[in-house]
């Protein structure tokens, strides 16, 4: 046994005198860091690079087998689904693994932000970091497309639509994203290219410069309340703290960033096996035209601003705040790169933070949901409820039909079935009187299309006569005040209401 | 078999780089001339890359730079009696520009409006705010856009929601007795935006004919300013 061992070691020294890379490794995997780094704070950059290195070799599996080409690409991903050992799996793992990444990148970035840790000297690493978030996002964005089915058709149709707002510019640039005059199989292998050669290639770069920048600067020292940071002591300071307080990295720090990565990737496993692959869904066919495209997750929170913003606003918004929030997250550390590390002391920060997280999370549930999206076959799935329709009169009764045949109900519900885009029309009779109901939906207004083409004077009346019994069950219909006073005025006897 | 012999640099990363030591002066004798040999060398190789980027550059922004009408084409939507008066249609077509790898990508749908006798409107499928399929409902006579929830009247005039203009329209003509439309190019806001306000276009159009005064009366016309938002 000492024997094998000595030959394993010959073995070992054998390469490390001709490679020499073991030592300086060693040394770096042992370097000093302040014990007060050793944190469950500072595990989710290294976790974010376990997923990456995740997402390069379940892709470079799927790419064994995934077809690029616009004909033959949503085949392949059935056929991984189905006929492959065990590729459903693989793409379940890669599918579940873009979205742990992005949702790491986010939670590192945050813990960066709010721990101060961009502060001098490390404005560098941050702004790297910036950059590795879009690239990141870039990966989600392009490997949806690869995912090419419905969904991923219609979202380049967004994306195009989107570039062709630039000003000047924005014709070429939908040619040069597209490959061509329609989103076909040069799209696909553009988006192929991105996916595989282009973005992943950058990220590896950069990740290293982002890693190497840790190893050289050293981890951010825990803040603590008071303690400023100063360019002109700083790096002293935390020569001497490494100094005082210093553990080895390996193992004394790095057992949490080991253990949490192994609970992230058996999170990955679990979701994977769990919920499986992610679509997909239709098959990339323009000509069917009965789908409600929606983005992946992390998107999802730009495509509820996209339906919220108005016309008007849309187009700069859409290229103005990206460049503004771009330009904070860069300039950030080169501007605020002193002074106060530790949240407590930074409410500016949190405030920030919190605003960002809750409207991001606002939109992105507004997006699960897409309240301001017609629902389609609303009219012909929910009868109206037989409660709205007793004690009615044949022709209120005939108004019940034209508000359903009318797909009146894709927009506004009614017994709590039907569209969310206009206000549910239950007790719509409490706050429009008869005239104010008859001028909304011949005339429309307030994002209501009018109906004065689509309805005929008798289903115009039946309607709004059905409409007028829609108050609730004991509340009072709304009436025009000034009926009662002109009626007053004129002597005739008060016969109130309509 | 002296490993750690070697690796004396590892602790640069942490410090300025140390002193080199003293080289022999008569070695970098020729120091000038090397010099300028390198920088020469750098210069060729430059001007090898501007040559290299010509090609490139030009493969790269080839589709960006093609022109909207080398695209287009006059493509057959059928005959005329496809399309009963007063309807509208989804159609669809192979793109006149396609590669076998394509597949179903180069077929691209299409709503075609036949007004009355030779009175046509042929819409892109596109939603004109962010391109996803509209969708055509006969009864409510609107197209509503699934994605958020854009909708226009039919003649394709903007009726509510994000979009900030109608459906895209393609030309087309009638000849032989059917129906022809150019198209090659997905429509977008760039390459359309010229084509704006269908409002005053069909209005040209129709002026005197009794299918225009037809569709004139067809289209909720005076709207209150309020609608438009």
């Amino acid at each position: 046994m000492p024997d094998l061992k000595q030959r394993g070691l010959d073995l070992y020294n054998w390469f490390e005198a001709r490679l020499g890379l073991g030592t300086p490794l060693i040394e770096v995997a042992e370097h000093e860091v302040p014990n007060n780094t050793a944190s469950w704070w500072y595990v989710f950059g290294s976790a974010a690079t376990v997923i990456f290195v995740l997402q390069v070799m379940t892709g470079v599996l799927l790419a064994l087998v995934y077809a690029p080409t616009a004909s033959n690409a949503w085949n392949s991903l059935q056929f991984l689904d189905h006929n492959v050992h065990l590729g459903w799996f693989l793409r379940a793992m890669h599918g579940w693994g873009s979205d742990f990444m992005v949702a790491i990148v986010l939670i590192h970035m945050v813990q960066v932000f709010l721990f101060g840790a961009y502060k001098f000297p490390r404005e560098l690493t941050w702004i790297i970091g910036v950059f590795l978030l879009l690239l990141t996002l870039g990966m989600a964005f392009t490997g949806q497309v690869l995912r090419f089915d419905q969904d991923a058709y219609w979202g380049l149709g967004i994306g195009a639509s989107i570039l062709s707002r630039v000003p000047l510019i924005g014709g070429p640039l939908v040619g040069l994203m597209l490959g061509g005059p329609i989103i076909a199989g040069n799209t696909l292998s553009r988006f192929f290219a991105l996916h595989v050669f282009v973005i992943p290639g950058i990220l590896i770069a950069m990740v290293g410069m982002h890693v190497w920048m840790v190893l050289r600067l050293g981890i951010n020292d825990y803040p603590m309340p008071g303690r400023l940071v100063n360019k002109k002591t700083y790096l002293a300071d935390y020569k001497e703290m490494e100094k005082k307080t210093g553990i080895p990295f390996v193992p004394d720090a790095a057992w949490k960033d080991a253990a949490f990565a192994a609970a992230i990737m058996l999170a990955v496993i679990a979701c994977a096996l769990w919920f499986g692959p992610f679509g997909p869904s239709g098959q990339p066919d323009p000509t069917i035209i009965e789908t409600a495209p929606k983005p992946d997750y992390f998107f999802l929170w730009l495509y509820a601003v996209l339906a919220y913003l108005p016309p008007a606003l849309e187009t700069p918004v859409l290229f103005i705040m990206p460049v503004i929030g771009i330009a904070a997250l860069i300039l950030l550390p080169l501007l605020s790169g002193e002074g106060e590390k530790h949240v407590s002391r930074r409410p500016a920060a949190v405030l920030i933070v919190s605003v960002i997280a809750v409207s991001l999370g606002v939109f992105t549930h507004l997006g699960t949901y897409t309240p301001w999206s017609p629902i389609m076959n609303a009219w012909s799935s929910d009868p109206i409820p037989v409660s709205y329709l007793h004690n009615r009169t044949p022709l209120e009764r005939e108004g019940a039909i034209v508000l359903q045949n009318k797909q009146c109900r894709n927009c506004h519900s009614i017994g709590g079935e039907g569209g969310l885009r206009g206000p549910a029309l239950d007790t719509v009779a409490t706050h429009m009187t008869e005239d104010q109901i008859i001028r909304q939906v011949l005339q429309g207004g307030g994002n209501m299309p009018a109906y004065g083409n689509a309805l005929n004077p008798s289903e115009t009346t039946a309607l709004v006569k059905f409409l007028t019994t829609l108050h609730g069950h004991d509340l009072q219909p709304a009436v025009d005040a000034s009926r009662r006073v002109v009626s007053a005025a004129t002597a005739t006897p008060p016969t109130n209401k309509q | 078999m002296i490993p750690s012999e070697q690796l004396p640099q590892t602790d640069r990363t942490m410090t300025e780089p140390t002193a080199e030591p003293v080289k022999d002066p008569s070695i970098a004798a020729g120091h000038s001339r090397r010099t300028f040999l390198f920088k020469l060398a750098l210069v060729v190789n430059g001007a090898v890359g501007v040559v290299l980027a010509i090609p490139i550059v030009g493969y790269l922004l080839g589709p960006a730079l093609k022109k909207t009408s080398a695209d287009n084409s006059w493509i057959n939507l059928g005959p005329l009696s496809n399309f009963p008066e007063g309807e509208t249609r989804l159609v669809s077509y192979r793109n006149p520009i396609t590669t076998d790898w394509d597949g179903q990508t180069g077929d691209i749908p299409a709503w075609v409006r036949r007004v009355s006798g030779d009175t046509f409107q042929v819409f892109a499928i596109n939603c004109a705010h962010l391109g996803c399929p509209v969708r055509w409902f006969a009864q409510s006579k609107l197209f509503l856009c699934p994605c958020h929830g854009g909708a226009y009247y039919a003649d394709g005039s903007r009726a509510s929601g994000p979009p900030e203009r109608g459906l895209f329209e393609y030309q087309h003509k009638v000849s032989n007795g059917t129906l022809m439309i150019s198209a090659g190019r997905m429509p977008t806001l760039a390459n359309e935006a010229k084509n704006v306000t269908p409002l005053t276009q069909i209005e040209t159009h129709i002026q005197g004919s009794p299918a225009g005064k037809l569709s004139a009366i067809d289209q909720p016309q005076p709207r209150c300013s309020s609608c438009q938002t």
